[in-house]
C-alpha cells in the first residue's frame, strides 16, 4: 500500500516537472533561465493560432485546366514550326484544350502522331482534332501543383514571413498560413500573381493596326475584341496597356495588336532587381537573362529591328519600345508607374518564377493583430474567473474534500497546459474556450466519486471505506462518460478546420488528463491523508 | 455536509408527457431551423454561405446608417450590417455567391479608410469563402454530427443495452435539435464555432446520460420486485444532486465564458450554456423514459 503511494506520487510529480519544463517558454520566466536551458531544453511551448497571433489563412485553388491549355498551346506552337520545316501545309489551330488541324492529310498526321504520342485522335468533317490523353492531361495537373506550391513557397521566403506554413490539400489545394504578416493584402498580390511574362513583338504591318484606336476607356476592352474578332487570324491577338495620366491621375487602356507567339518567356530569366531612373526618379525592374535566354533575345532583337517588342506581364501590356538595333547581353527593362513597392514585389515573383497555371482563391480568412490580443486577454479573464468559481464552490459544497478536488483541478490545468506545449500544439480561440470548459469538466469526476463516497459514508462506512468504495464505484462510471466525450472530440479533429481542430484537441487532451487526475491524483492524496492520520470523520 | 437536495422522491416518469409535449415542440423548432439551413434561408454565417464578413474596429461610435449610406454609395449591394455595441465594432457581411472571391473586402477597406478616416478605422478580421469551401464545410459540418452520433450509438448500445443506446441517440438529437431551434428563433448566426458548440454539448449531454443509464443499470440488478419505472425513478432520485453539481460546475465555466470571454466566443458560450440546461433535463426527462418504453422489465431480464 505504502509503495503504491510514493510510485503515484512520484509519477505526478514527475508528469507536473515534465508540464512545467514545456510550458515555461510560454512565460516570461522562461527569459530569466540561464543560458544552458534556453538551449537545449523545450523552447517552443505552445503555439498561438492565426485566430489569436492575427495573419494570414489563405486557400488557393491551382487551375490545373489551363496548365492543360497553355501545354496544348506550346505544342501547336511546335507543330506549326515542324509542319513549316517539313513543307507540310495545314493550319493548326489551339483552342482550350483541342488542337485542330485542318485538312485531315495522312501526311501530316503521320508526322504530329510521331511527334507527340501523347496525343490522341478524333476525326471530323475535313480536319483532326487532338486532345491529350487522360493520363498526360492528369500529370501535367499534377505537376502544376507541385510546381505552384514550390514557386510560392520561393515567394514567400523572398517576401520574408517568420514561420510560414504552406502545404498540399487534396488534389488542387494549396493551403497558406502566414502569422502576423503585417500587410496581408501585399502578401495575397505577391503570392496569387501567376506572373508570366512575355515578349511578343507588335504587328503593325497589318492593316488591322491601323483601325485600331489610340486610346479607349477601361471597360471598353471587351466591345473592342468582340469587334474585331472576326478578323484577326489565328496567330494574332489584341492586348492591352493601362496608361496613366501623371497630371490628372486618369487611366486609359491602349490596345496592341501583338504577333500571339511569345518569343521569351520569364522561365530563362537570371535575376530581376529594382533599380531607379535617374531622369525621372521612377522604380523599374531590371531583368537579366540567362545566358540561354541572352542567345534568344540577341536573336530576336536581331531579327526584329525597327519593329516594337511588347513586354507583357500577366496578358497586360507593359510597355513597347522599338527595338533600334541588335541587343546583346541578355538585360532588358519593365517600366511602367511603378511605386517602389510595387516594384520591389514584381521583382521577387519575376525572381521566383512564373505560376505554370494561375490560381483562385477559394479562401482568405485575415485577422488583424489587435483583434488576437483582445481575444486572449478576454480568454485569459474568462479562464481566472471561471477558474475562482469552480475552485470556491467545491470548497464551500465539499470542504476539505473539495480542497482537494481543487488540487486536482490545478494539476489539471497545468498538465493540460504542458501536454500541449509538448506537442507544440496550436492555441486558437475555440482552444482557450476548450481549456475554459475543461476547467468546469475538471471537477466533475471529482463530484461523481464524492457524491458516491457520501453515499457510502451514509450507509455507515468508515472514512476509509467510504472513499475506497467511492472510487471502485464511480471508475466505470467516470470511464463511459470521458470516453463518449473522446468520441466527440475525435470527430471533431477529423471533420473540423483550423480554429475547430484546435479545439478538439483541447477537449481530448483534457478528458485524458482529467481521467489521470481524478483517478491517480486525488485518490493519492485521500490516500496519504489515511496513512498519516487516524481519520474519523471525512470532511465532505 | 452542505447539501442542495437529499431523499428527493420526484416521480420523474410521472412528467414525461409534459416533457414529451416540451421536448416535442423544440425539436420542432430545431427541424425547422434545419430546413431552413438547407436552403440557405437562415442565418448562415460566410463559412457555411460563402461571401466576405469584414469586422472593423473605431475608436468611437459610428452610427450604423451613415456606414450603410457609405457603403451604398461606395457601391456595394446586398450586404448586411450588424454592430458588437460592446467595443464599437461593425461587422460587414457581404453573401454573394461568386466564382472568384476577392474584392469586396478591398472595397469595404477603401470606403472605411475614406469616408470614416477621422473615426481611425482599424480591420480586425476579413474572411473571405468561396462557395465552393462554403459547401464543403457544410458536407463536412453534416457529417461531423452524423458520424459522432453513430459512434456514440455503438459505444452505448455496447456498453449498456440496445434500448440505451436508443435512449441516450434521442436525447443527443435532441439537444443538438432544441440549441440549433432557439438560435434559430433568437436570430443568431450559424456558424462552424456554433457547430463546435453544439458537439460539445452533445458529448456532456451524453456524459450526463451515461452517469444516469450507469445509475439505472445497477439498480436494475438490485431492486428485482421493483417495477422499472420505479427503477428509474429512484435512479434519477439519487443521482440528482451530482447531476445538478457537475452541471453547476461547468455552467459556472460557461458563464464566466460567456460575460468575459469578449465578443467572438460571446454565441458559442451562450451555446454551451442553453445546450448544459438542455442536456440535463433531456437526461432525466427524455433518455431514461425513452429506456423505459421500450420495453419491460422482464423482457429485460429474459434477455440478461
Amino acid at each position: 500500500m505504502k509503495k503504491g503511494i510514493i510510485w503515484r506520487l512520484g509519477l505526478i510529480v514527475i508528469t507536473v516537472l515534465i508540464s512545467i519544463v514545456f510550458f515555461l517558454p510560454n512565460t516570461p520566466l522562461f527569459k530569466y533561465m540561464p543560458e544552458f536551458w534556453q538551449k537545449t531544453m523545450p523552447n517552443r511551448g505552445l503555439v498561438l493560432g492565426l485566430d489569436l497571433q492575427g495573419g494570414l489563412h489563405i486557400v488557393f485553388e491551382v487551375e490545373g485546366d489551363k496548365a492543360v491549355d497553355i501545354a496544348i498551346e506550346r505544342i501547336a506552337a511546335t507543330l506549326r514550326g515542324i509542319l513549316e520545316k517539313k513543307k507540310l501545309t495545314a493550319t493548326v489551330k489551339s483552342e482550350g484544350p483541342h488542337i485542330t488541324v485542318t485538312p485531315n492529310s495522312p501526311e501530316v498526321r503521320k508526322e504530329i502522331e510521331r511527334e507527340y504520342p501523347i496525343l490522341t485522335p478524333t476525326e471530323g468533317q475535313g480536319f483532326v482534332r487532338y486532345t491529350l490523353t487522360a493520363k498526360e492531361a492528369q500529370r501535367i495537373k499534377d505537376t502544376s501543383t507541385d510546381q505552384v506550391l514550390e514557386i510560392i513557397r520561393n515567394r514567400i521566403d523572398q517576401f520574408g514571413v517568420a514561420e510560414p506554413t504552406i502545404h498540399r490539400q487534396g488534389e488542387n489545394e494549396i493551403v497558406v498560413q502566414l502569422p502576423g504578416v503585417k500587410d496581408p493584402k501585399r502578401a495575397v498580390d505577391i503570392i496569387g500573381k501567376t506572373a508570366l511574362l512575355e515578349f511578343k513583338i507588335v504587328d503593325d504591318e497589318s492593316p488591322l493596326a491601323a483601325e485600331l484606336p489610340q486610346v479607349i476607356m477601361p471597360g471598353e476592352e471587351q466591345q473592342l475584341l468582340q469587334r474585331l474578332a472576326q478578323r484577326l487570324s489565328e496567330d494574332q491577338e489584341i492586348l492591352f496597356q493601362r496608361v496613366v495620366n501623371k497630371e490628372t491621375g486618369v487611366v486609359t487602356k491602349r490596345p496592341y495588336l501583338m504577333k500571339k507567339e511569345a518569343l521569351l518567356t520569364g522561365d530563362l530569366l537570371d535575376e530581376a532587381r529594382v533599380s531607379i531612373d535617374q531622369r525621372f526618379n521612377e522604380p523599374f525592374v531590371s531583368l537579366t537573362f540567362n545566358p540561354a535566354g541572352a542567345k534568344i533575345f540577341e536573336e530576336i532583337t536581331g531579327r526584329n529591328v525597327k519593329k516594337r517588342l511588347a513586354i507583357i506581364l500577366d496578358g497586360n501590356v507593359y510597355s513597347a519600345p522599338v527595338i533600334q538595333e541588335k541587343i546583346s547581353g541578355g538585360n532588358a527593362q519593365i517600366t511602367g508607374n511603378f511605386t517602389l513597392e510595387e516594384s520591389k514585389d514584381l521583382a521577387i515573383v519575376l525572381r521566383a518564377g512564373s505560376l505554370p497555371a494561375p490560381v483562385k482563391t477559394l479562401q482568405n480568412v485575415t485577422v488583424g493583430p489587435s483583434l488576437g490580443r483582445d481575444s486572449i486577454e478576454a480568454g485569459t479573464r474568462a479562464g481566472i474567473v471561471a477558474s475562482i468559481l469552480v475552485v470556491v464552490f467545491m470548497v464551500v459544497y465539499y470542504k476539505l474534500s473539495g480542497v482537494i478536488a481543487d488540487f486536482a483541478l490545478v494539476l489539471n490545468i497545468l498538465l493540460l497546459l504542458g501536454a500541449m506545449a509538448s506537442l507544440n500544439a496550436t492555441l486558437t480561440l475555440p482552444g482557450i474556450a476548450g481549456i475554459i470548459l475543461a476547467i468546469g469538466m475538471a471537477v466533475d469526476s471529482n463530484v461523481l466519486m464524492f457524491e458516491r463516497m457520501r453515499e457510502e459514508l451514509r450507509a455507515g462506512k468508515t472514512s476509509r471505506a467510504a472513499v475506497e468504495g467511492g472510487y471502485k464505484k464511480a471508475f466505470w462510471t467516470i470511464f463511459d462518460s470521458h470516453v463518449t466525450t473522446l468520441i466527440t472530440a475525435a470527430v471533431l479533429f477529423q471533420f473540423g478546420t483550423g480554429p475547430i481542430k484546435g479545439f478538439a484537441v483541447t477537449l481530448s487532451l483534457g478528458v485524458a488528463i482529467n481521467l489521470f487526475t481524478a483517478l491517480i491524483g486525488t485518490k493519492t492524496v485521500f490516500d496519504i491523508l489515511h496513512l498519516k492520520w487516524d481519520i474519523k470523520r471525512l470532511s465532505i | 455536509m452542505i447539501e442542495i437536495i437529499r431523499d428527493t422522491k420526484i416521480d420523474f416518469m410521472g412528467y414525461r408527457k409534459f416533457a414529451f409535449i416540451f421536448s416535442a415542440i423544440l425539436s420542432v423548432l430545431g427541424i425547422a431551423a434545419l430546413v431552413q439551413i438547407s436552403t440557405g434561408k437562415a442565418n448562415l454565417g460566410v463559412d457555411f454561405a460563402g461571401g466576405t464578413a469584414v469586422q472593423i474596429k473605431f475608436h468611437s461610435t459610428v452610427p450604423l446608417n451613415e456606414i450603410r449610406a457609405a457603403l451604398e454609395k461606395g457601391g456595394l449591394k446586398d450586404f448586411d450590417l450588424q454592430d458588437l455595441p460592446t467595443e464599437n465594432k461593425i461587422l460587414i457581411r457581404v453573401k454573394k455567391q461568386e466564382e472568384k472571391i476577392g474584392g469586396y473586402a478591398e472595397t469595404i477597406t477603401q470606403v472605411m479608410n475614406q469616408s470614416f478616416k477621422d473615426k481611425g478605422p482599424v480591420i480586425d478580421s476579413v474572411t473571405e469563402i468561396g462557395p465552393k469551401v462554403g459547401s464543403r464545410l457544410r458536407s463536412d459540418a453534416l457529417m461531423a454530427i452524423v458520424v459522432s452520433v453513430i459512434c456514440l450509438l455503438i459505444y452505448v448500445g455496447w456498453r449498456f443495452q440496445f434500448r440505451f443506446g436508443v435512449g441516450a441517440t434521442v436525447a443527443t438529437f435532441h439537444d443538438v435539435l432544441a440549441v440549433l431551434g432557439i438560435f434559430y428563433i433568437l436570430d443568431k448566426e450559424i456558424n462552424l464555432i456554433l457547430l463546435s458548440a453544439l458537439l460539445t454539448v452533445a458529448g456532456y449531454s451524453l456524459t450526463d446520460t451515461v452517469i444516469i443509464f450507469d445509475r439505472i443499470r445497477e439498480n436494475m440488478k438490485k431492486m428485482i420486485r421493483e417495477t422499472m419505472t420505479e427503477v428509474v425513478n429512484k435512479s434519477l432520485n439519487e443521482v440528482l444532486s451530482r447531476t445538478i453539481v457537475t452541471t453547476l460546475t461547468t455552467l459556472l465555466a460557461a458563464l464566466a465564458l460567456f460575460f468575459f470571454g469578449g465578443e467572438v466566443l460571446h454565441d458559442f458560450s451562450l451555446a454551451i450554456i442553453v445546450g448544459l440546461i438542455i442536456g440535463t433535463y433531456s437526461s432525466m426527462f427524455i433518455a431514461s423514459p425513452v429506456v423505459l418504453m421500450m420495453g419491460s422489465k422482464t423482457t429485460i431480464m429474459k434477455k440478461k
